[in-house]
């Protein structure tokens, strides 16, 4: 076969993916270089995690990104502002909690928003009632440092009620 | 629950550089790891020093508790110094993210490397399972068996809809990264090896150097992986990426035959000038040994260095990296003496193979 572009042998055989069809391309080893530096771009793909701050702000008034903001989970206590600006959630709950907000980022990394995998066997169902002991394990630090000792046992309690639970 | 004897892992290869398993030519290692978080704990970034310290009792004791047929030992990362963390994320049992990070944490390795459990990283838990060669379907299996035994008796973070729930978006739904590591020398020499990746972005497959994120692609060898967690199964993000890779395989060895064909004169100059180089520096930096060892190991696979083999070229891409050449050596050594060093263990380890050069 020759090269598409002058009268060599065709060595290089290189298929385009772009544009949903396949485009087949026959080139000696001097036209291939050429044409695959003319095809060259220097951006770095980004990683995900960075840009996703980025991502969010995107169709937003900068009112309305504010508001948001400032809303934090009742668990964890992290910010909207704390999950943008590092790309980390804080607890499990915040995926309930922000869940609009978090959706159409979910869209732009995965195409979807719903999980058609493994479950797992031991609890199949949400497990979000558990992040009631992260909140009541920070309560019962808060308490004994308030040194409101029949607080911290209530909340001992409870506890151990949601522990029992678990198991 | 044995503690890891770190000197007796020092000597050995590890898995994923052992040189076997099918198509070991161009795939180095298949890997999988899944991302797993304790139900009512707070992710890692909003865990208090009290929090991180329960997590890690809990996932080490209940990974004990799995009985010797588990076959893994432990280490304290928080205790370790940091060469012996760094050696660590060299042999790819713990990331770099892992070894760098403050507070409880540690890691359960199996017997013959191919199982990490990392306990405190960006996620509670993050299950690793490394195969040589392409080896994908088994992996699966293997880390599948190990998530259900880790259920026995640990609660995942778990949501009805998005699946299992992990500290970045990124890895919610499956919370798995199935990845292939591949030696692409001749792509590289071609300069095929963007038209290549940039075809992977686009079925949103990433590209990655030798030790994950961020990293550089030394000695020509990427990782591969998927990008999506959400929405497919797992069965589907390992399809996935066995579908790609054969055809990567491919374009490889067709670009080492076209090299054979049109240009083995210069091939075989530039793989006997690596050798040369290699068994004749007198100081030589972790990068150069690299992009050498690179064409060297082509050559071995193109028959060229008949006297060598792949398992002792894999040994020392391993054994050269700073904390292995370090820890090897017996002492701490800056920049300039591990360059001496790494030129002397290269010499002594290349001159043996054919019995003919001396040893110094």
């Amino acid at each position: 076969m020759k090269c598409q572009k002058c009268d060599k042998t065709a060595t290089f055989h290189i298929t385009e993916l772009a544009g949903g069809k396949p485009k087949e391309l026959h080139l000696c080893e001097e036209h291939a270089r050429d044409y695959l530096a003319e095809n060259e771009t220097t951006e770095e793909a980004a990683e995900p995690a960075e840009t996703l701050g980025q991502q969010l702000a995107v169709g937003q008034t900068v009112e309305q990104l504010a508001k948001l903001d400032k809303q934090a989970c009742p668990v964890c206590g992290i910010t909207f502002f704390d999950f943008r600006s590092k790309g980390r959630l804080g607890c499990s709950h915040d995926y309930v909690c922000f869940e609009k907000e978090l959706e159409p980022l979910l869209v732009n990394i995965h195409g979807e928003t719903a999980h058609t995998g493994k479950r797992p066997k031991r609890s199949p169902t949400d497990t979000d009632r558990l992040t009631d002991l992260i909140r009541l394990r920070k309560d019962l630090k808060t308490a004994v440092q308030a040194e409101d000792y029949e607080r911290a046992s209530q909340v001992r309690d409870e506890i151990r009620r949601l522990e029992g639970d678990k198991k | 629950m044995a503690a890891v004897d770190l000197e007796e892992l020092v000597r050995s290869t590890g898995e994923w550089l052992r040189g076997s398993g099918p198509e070991s030519d161009v795939v180095m290692s298949s890997r999988i790891r899944l991302a797993r978080n304790l139900a009512d704990y707070p992710f890692i970034s909003r865990a208090s020093p009290a929090d991180r310290t329960e997590i890690e009792k809990t996932l080490r004791e209940g990974i004990r508790k799995l009985g010797e047929a588990f076959h893994v030992s432990y280490l304290d990362v928080s205790k370790l110094e940091g060469l012996d963390r760094q050696f660590l994320v060299e042999r790819q049992l713990i990331s770099r993210e892992h070894a760098d990070s403050e507070g409880a944490r540690g890691v359960a390795i199996d017997d013959n490397e191919q199982v990490s459990l990392m306990i405190n990283e960006e996620d509670h838990l993050r299950i690793q399972v490394l195969k040589s060669g392409f080896d994908l379907a088994a992996a699966w299996e293997k880390i599948n068996a190990i998530d259900d035994q880790i259920e026995s008796f640990a609660t995942y973070a778990f949501h009805e809809r998005l699946g299992y729930l992990t500290a970045c978006p990124t890895n919610v739904g499956t919370g798995m990264r199935v990845s292939v590591m591949l030696h692409l020398p001749a792509l590289v020499i071609t300069r095929q090896i963007d038209k290549l990746f940039r075809s992977l972005q686009k079925i949103s497959l990433a590209v990655r150097g030798l030790y994950g994120e961020g990293s550089q692609a030394m000695g020509d060898f990427y990782q591969i992986s998927n990008q999506i967690t959400l929405g497919r199964s797992e069965e589907e993000l390992v399809k996935q990426v066995s579908e790609v890779v054969p055809s990567i395989i491919d374009y490889e060895r067709k670009a080492r035959e076209y090299l054979v064909r049109e240009s083995k004169q210069n091939l075989h100059d530039r793989v006997s000038r690596a050798y040369g180089i290699l068994r004749t520096a007198q100081t030589i930096s972790s990068e150069e040994t690299m992009h050498l060892l690179s064409s060297v190991r082509m050559g071995v696979n193109l028959g060229l260095i008949p006297e060598l083999q792949i398992p002792t070229l894999n040994q020392l891409f391993i054994h050269t990296q700073p904390a292995h050449l370090q820890k090897l050596s017996g002492s701490e050594l800056d920049t300039a003496d591990r360059n001496i060093e790494r030129a002397r263990y290269l010499r002594a380890h290349l001159n043996t193979e054919d019995g003919a050069a001396d040893k110094n």
